[in-house]
């Protein structure tokens, strides 16, 4: 396997994009902070890889037009995944094995307020038996939260302190669009939204955009003092239905976790976009208490569709490069309660 | 670090219809699985990882199908990946199938590329209006009419080679047993009187809308070592351009130059036209089968490509057999057409197409572009393993 | 005001799914009043039954007849419904366990309020009166009460009892189809609402149109003008921003004439769609040519823009309402050549 390190990250999220759900006045800056980062311009990128989704833009080939944003002339070796950066990001490092590229910028975007979430979402199900009642991915959240709090394995007070470190931490977080702890107390106090879940323990409906740069070996070590080299990247996924998985539990994190070398992660970014299913991961990935989880506050801070399962992997990506960690993991999730998982664990020597 | 060895061990596809309604789509995808499973001599779970293709999710108005399907699929504790590059999909799925094998990451992957656009209507989910904009798109064929125009334009072609291509594609269907349309009455005349759609395009040279499914398995060396008939990758390539920056050439677009290029430097192959003894390249509209030929370097641009069509070459029996299969013209499940031209030019160095083999085929392109003709994804396939 | 123009957009369609045979048998029994599960190679009764194995990944067909009483295994309050759920006011969405199968099914449990609801608690289902077919003829559940309609206690325990003993002779069906023709499709219509936004450059464009001119960018890079303009060249990614007012006169490229009539058109054919090349533009734009017999037009025919009456503008490129003939000598084929 060659050794591959990620090298540049940007990101952009705001509660409401007033432009364009084919996003390319988001991506123009974004790629331009990449290149910034790493010295490099369009021509020195091997591969690139997008993921979105055409049901957010409520458009079919949404990701087409976000192409304008590379300036493909000459043209480019591309692809697009309808899946979470994450797995665009997959894409490309699976490309850069096969020797094809060397180097690959991978971007994902996704206006949410296009549409009525909620309702989009309704879409990614089941749709002969679960569709046409139109669950809500909170509501289907609801579920596995109540199944964990039946079952003794977490209560409304651990939720709250996932929440409340979440929000505390993303203070410091300029991109969070959610942002101020108090305290477990206090969000405790607050009412129940839909119970068992209050508003705070639903990731915030977000838009935006986020940008990876990944490249191979000496590649890397040009353009970053201390890359983020890829140790495990894995991915699998469980059965949607609702009915015969325990969904106090998430399979597929825990083959992603068994099929990685989590020993010594200092940072895990998780993606729970709510507060239970950060604690469902942790023990899925077996998790030391002392693991740092989501110095950026998370999706619960921040959930940009399409782009926070990436954003996580740039963000623990950002305390190796920054010097505060030596290895650490990102994940990613996609599908209704944990369905499907990817981790990405990343080291600091070369 | 050079690619791995990986060979088309299996490939299966459904009867493609314009609508099945005796499946559902799990019952669609699993009927040319099962196809492709049997054909490599595998069980589902020997499977190690699966890719999905497809195109736009309004066509069976479900975001994401392969989750839910997932556990349908053999998916379930694996890992499954989703593509969507507009109509080249089918193509870019394979190749990223075949990715995961070369990578060296994967030993055995299955791939699936299907379309169930009969749950709603292909050209009302192509045309959806966009505000502000001037609703006169009309649907891909609106799309390309005017650049086939081009075509006929600059290359001087005759009236008549749109006709040639369709009433060739629709016979050859007659010998492919899935193919959606199969109308023994195709002639050049009989599609030259069909009416016209978008001018110049006309009826009978335009594609069908199907139902439809294809599955691969892609298989690293040793495992491909064990089967009879491996179709060994020789070369894979996808390239993009923008849908209308300034100048650009819709007609011959650089990407398609571009890709084609790369992809016979990957093979190794030099005069192409000589070299590759049977091609399925992406026709949704019978003028693309010249201009295709020309942006593939198989005929000199501004006219080879009619010329060779005229002559009778692109015939099963001549020089350069295209789309011995009926071709997109004859089935078209717009997220798995561009699968099966892979597997159909897989099918081909296989020996394994039938009535529509191709006699002492060794090596085949499997071609697929989407889009504005921005998207590009193709293959070569051979019976012998890539020397290099 | 705003930075973007925005207008709503609905993406609407009544979707037409066939269903296959292990659905359509599940649908069939609901149609009929009915739960029908499926049983796993593992022996497991899940509802719905699963198309295929979970294990062996083959076709599922051994069904059996499930209760439609049930225990609900958890439950999540829906204080806001969104349009298209079972109820337009708050309920419950629920995963039920139905006597008989070993796995819940989700669907919704008409409850007051969230404080009477608890896992646990027994749950019926509210048949719709009229079924077709469809997981909506279970209009949703409702808490059982024992002595609630001659429903005693002792029935609804034998219920159970049958149905989850291995060979009650009422319980299994596996090779008994219904009567009435079995169930192969079903109807699911899906309107989502967005609100669609054009990025800036276009929405200066259509903000332009609006006061009858025609405004694209040019690119400081390769120095190309973009109308519609982008928010980004796309030969080079650079973000345009130098705006250039074109005249509304320009050149045909290529076009072809829209025959066929299709849903969700607006224009009746036949008509001419065709890309103009605006006189000091770079890239061409689809609209309408009127004025002209369809077959008339030609490549490289020079038009000019005719715009609706003022009081009928608005900010959309359809202000002009189609592009008609000038009259001049057609363009130079080499002038447009390199724009086909």
């Amino acid at each position: 396997m060659r050794d591959v390190a990620v090298v540049g990250f940007a990101q952009r999220q705001m509660a409401q994009f007033d432009g364009s759900p084919t996003c390319v006045e988001l991506l123009v800056p974004l790629f331009a902070d990449c290149y910034e980062q790493t010295g490099w311009t369009r021509r020195d990128i091997g591969f690139w890889c997008s993921g979105s989704s055409d049901y957010l833009a409520g458009r079919s080939f949404s990701f087409v037009q976000a192409v304008d944003a590379i300036g493909v002339i000459p043209p480019v070796n591309e692809s697009h995944v309808e899946m979470d950066l994450a797995w665009a990001m997959y894409e490309a490092w699976i490309k850069i094995q096969t020797g094809e590229a060397d180097t690959a910028l991978v971007y994902a975007f996704g206006k949410s307020s296009a549409g009525v979430l909620r309702r989009t979402l309704a879409l990614q199900l089941e749709p002969y038996t679960m569709t046409p009642l139109w669950p809500d991915t909170v509501s289907l959240a609801g579920l596995q939260a109540r199944a964990g709090i039946d079952a003794g394995l977490w209560d409304e007070r651990a939720m709250a302190e996932v929440a409340n470190r979440s929000l505390t931490d993303a203070e410091k977080n300029e991109y969070a669009v959610r942002q101020g702890g108090s305290s477990v107390e206090e969000l405790l106090s607050r009412p129940m939204y839909a119970d068992p879940l209050r508003k705070h323990d639903c990731a915030p409906v977000t838009d935006g955009a986020a940008a990876l740069v990944i490249a191979a070996e000496g590649r890397a070590r040009e353009v970053c003092e201390r890359p983020a080299w890829i140790r495990s990247l894995s991915h699998f996924v469980d059965p949607m239905s609702l009915g015969t998985r325990d969904l106090k539990r998430s399979p597929s994190a825990q083959r992603a976790g068994a099929a990685s070398d989590l020993d010594g992660v200092e940072v895990a970014e998780l993606h729970a976009p709510f507060s239970h299913q950060e604690l469902i991961l942790c023990s899925e990935l077996g998790l030391a208490d002392d693991v740092r989880i989501n110095p950026s506050g998370g999706a619960l801070a921040s959930n940009p569709m399409f782009s926070a399962g990436g954003i996580r992997i740039g963000e623990a990506a950002r305390q190796i490069w920054s010097g505060s960690a030596d290895r650490v993991l990102g994940h990613a999730t996609s599908g209704p309660a944990l369905q499907q998982n990817l981790v990405c664990v990343m080291g600091s020597e070369g | 670090m050079a690619k791995q060895p990986a060979a088309v061990i299996g490939v299966g596809q459904t009867h493609h219809r314009a609508k099945r309604e005796d499946v559902s789509m799990a019952g669609l995808c699993r009927e040319a699985m099962d196809r492709a499973l049997e054909d490599a001599g595998l069980g589902l779970d020997e499977i190690d990882a699966i890719v999905v293709g497809k195109a736009p999710d309004l066509f069976e108005g479900v975001m994401m199908p392969e989750l839910f399907l997932a556990e349908a699929l053999g998916a379930a504790g694996k890992p499954l990946l989703r593509v969507h590059t507009a109509g080249s999909v089918g193509g870019s799925t394979a190749i990223v199938a075949s990715s995961l094998v070369q990578a060296g990451v994967h030993r055995k992957v299955l791939t699936v590329a299907f379309e169930k656009q009969s749950e709603s209507n292909a050209m009302w989910a192509l045309s959806v209006p966009i505000p502000f904009n001037m609703p006169v798109h009309a649907g891909a064929g609106g799309y390309f009419a005017p650049h086939v125009r081009s075509y006929i334009r600059r290359s001087g072609a005759p009236n008549h080679i749109g006709a040639i291509v369709a009433a060739k594609d629709r016979q050859n269907a007659l010998k492919n047993p899935y193919a959606h349309l199969r109308n023994p009455d195709t002639t050049v005349e009989s599609v030259l009187a069909s009416q016209m759609l978008w001018d110049p395009i006309r009826y009978d040279e335009t594609c069908p809308s199907s139902d439809g499914a294809c599955a691969l398995v892609i298989a690293a060396e040793d495992v491909a070592s064990g089967s009879p008939n491996p179709a060994w990758i020789h070369g894979t390539v996808m390239r993009s351009e923008a849908t209308s920056a300034a100048e650009r050439d819709q007609v011959n677009p650089q990407a398609s130059r571009d890709a084609a290029a790369a992809l016979w430097k990957q093979a190794g192959i030099t005069n192409p036209i000589d070299e590759i003894d049977a091609a399925e390249i992406y026709v949704p509209f019978s003028w693309f089968e010249p201009m295709w030929l020309e942006s593939l370097g198989f005929a000199e641009p501004n006219g080879g490509g009619w010329r060779l069509t005229e002559s009778g070459e692109t015939a099963m029996d001549g020089r350069l057999p295209v789309n011995c299969s009926g071709g997109v013209l004859s089935s078209n499940p717009i997220g798995a057409s561009g699968m099966l031209r892979f597997g159909e030019a897989a099918l081909q160095v296989r020996g394994a197409a039938g009535e529509h083999q191709v006699d002492g085929a060794r090596r085949a392109l499997g071609h697929a572009y989407g889009g504005g003709s921005q998207f590009f994804a193709m293959w070569v396939v051979g019976s012998e393993k890539p020397s290099n | 005001m705003p930075r973007t123009l925005s207008a709503p957009v609905t993406v609407a369609f009544d979707y037409t799914r066939s269903t296959g045979p292990v659905l359509g048998r599940f649908l069939s029994g609901l149609r009929d009043g009915v739960v029908v599960g499926g049983r796993t190679s593992e022996g497991k009764v899940v509802v719905p039954p699963p198309e295929f194995d979970p294990v062996t990944h083959a076709a599922v067909d051994d069904f059996v007849e499930v209760a439609d009483t049930g225990t609900v295994t958890s439950w999540s309050w829906v204080p806001e419904p969104v349009k298209g759920q079972p109820f337009e006011r708050p309920f419950a969405f629920a995963l039920v366990t139905l006597d008989g199968a070993d796995a819940p099914l989700l669907h919704a449990l008409d409850v007051p309020s969230p404080d009477d609801v608890t896992t646990g608690v027994r749950v019926r289902i509210r048949w719709r009166a009229e079924r077709v077919g469809a997981i909506t003829d279970i209009e949703c559940f409702e808490p059982a009460v024992a002595e609630v309609r001659g429903a005693p206690a002792t029935s609804l325990e034998a219920a159970a009892a049958s149905a989850r003993s291995e060979t009650p002779e009422v319980s299994r069906l596996a090779s008994l189809a219904p009567q009435p023709p079995a169930v192969t499709g079903i109807v699911v219509p899906i309107e989502l609402d967005y609100l669609y936004a054009a990025s800036p450059e276009e929405s200066l464009f259509y903000t332009s149109l609006s006061e009858g001119k025609l405004v694209g960018q040019r690119c400081p890079t390769c120095g190309k003008v973009y109308i519609p303009p982008r928010s980004a060249c796309q030969a080079d990614g650079t973000p345009t921003a130098e705006e250039v007012e074109l005249p509304d006169t320009g050149t045909v490229t290529t076009f072809c004439i829209v025959n066929v009539p299709f849903l969700g058109q607006r224009i009746t054919p036949p008509y001419v769609s065709a890309y103009v090349l605006l006189d000091g533009a770079d890239i061409a734009f689809l609209h309408l040519i009127l004025d002209i017999a369809a077959e008339e037009v030609r490549m490289g025919m020079r038009v000019k823009a005719v715009w609706k009456p003022k009081d009928q503008w608005g900010t959309t490129i359809e202000n002009i309402s189609h592009f008609a003939p000038t009259g001049e000598p057609d363009a130079d084929y080499e002038t447009y050549r390199v724009h086909l």
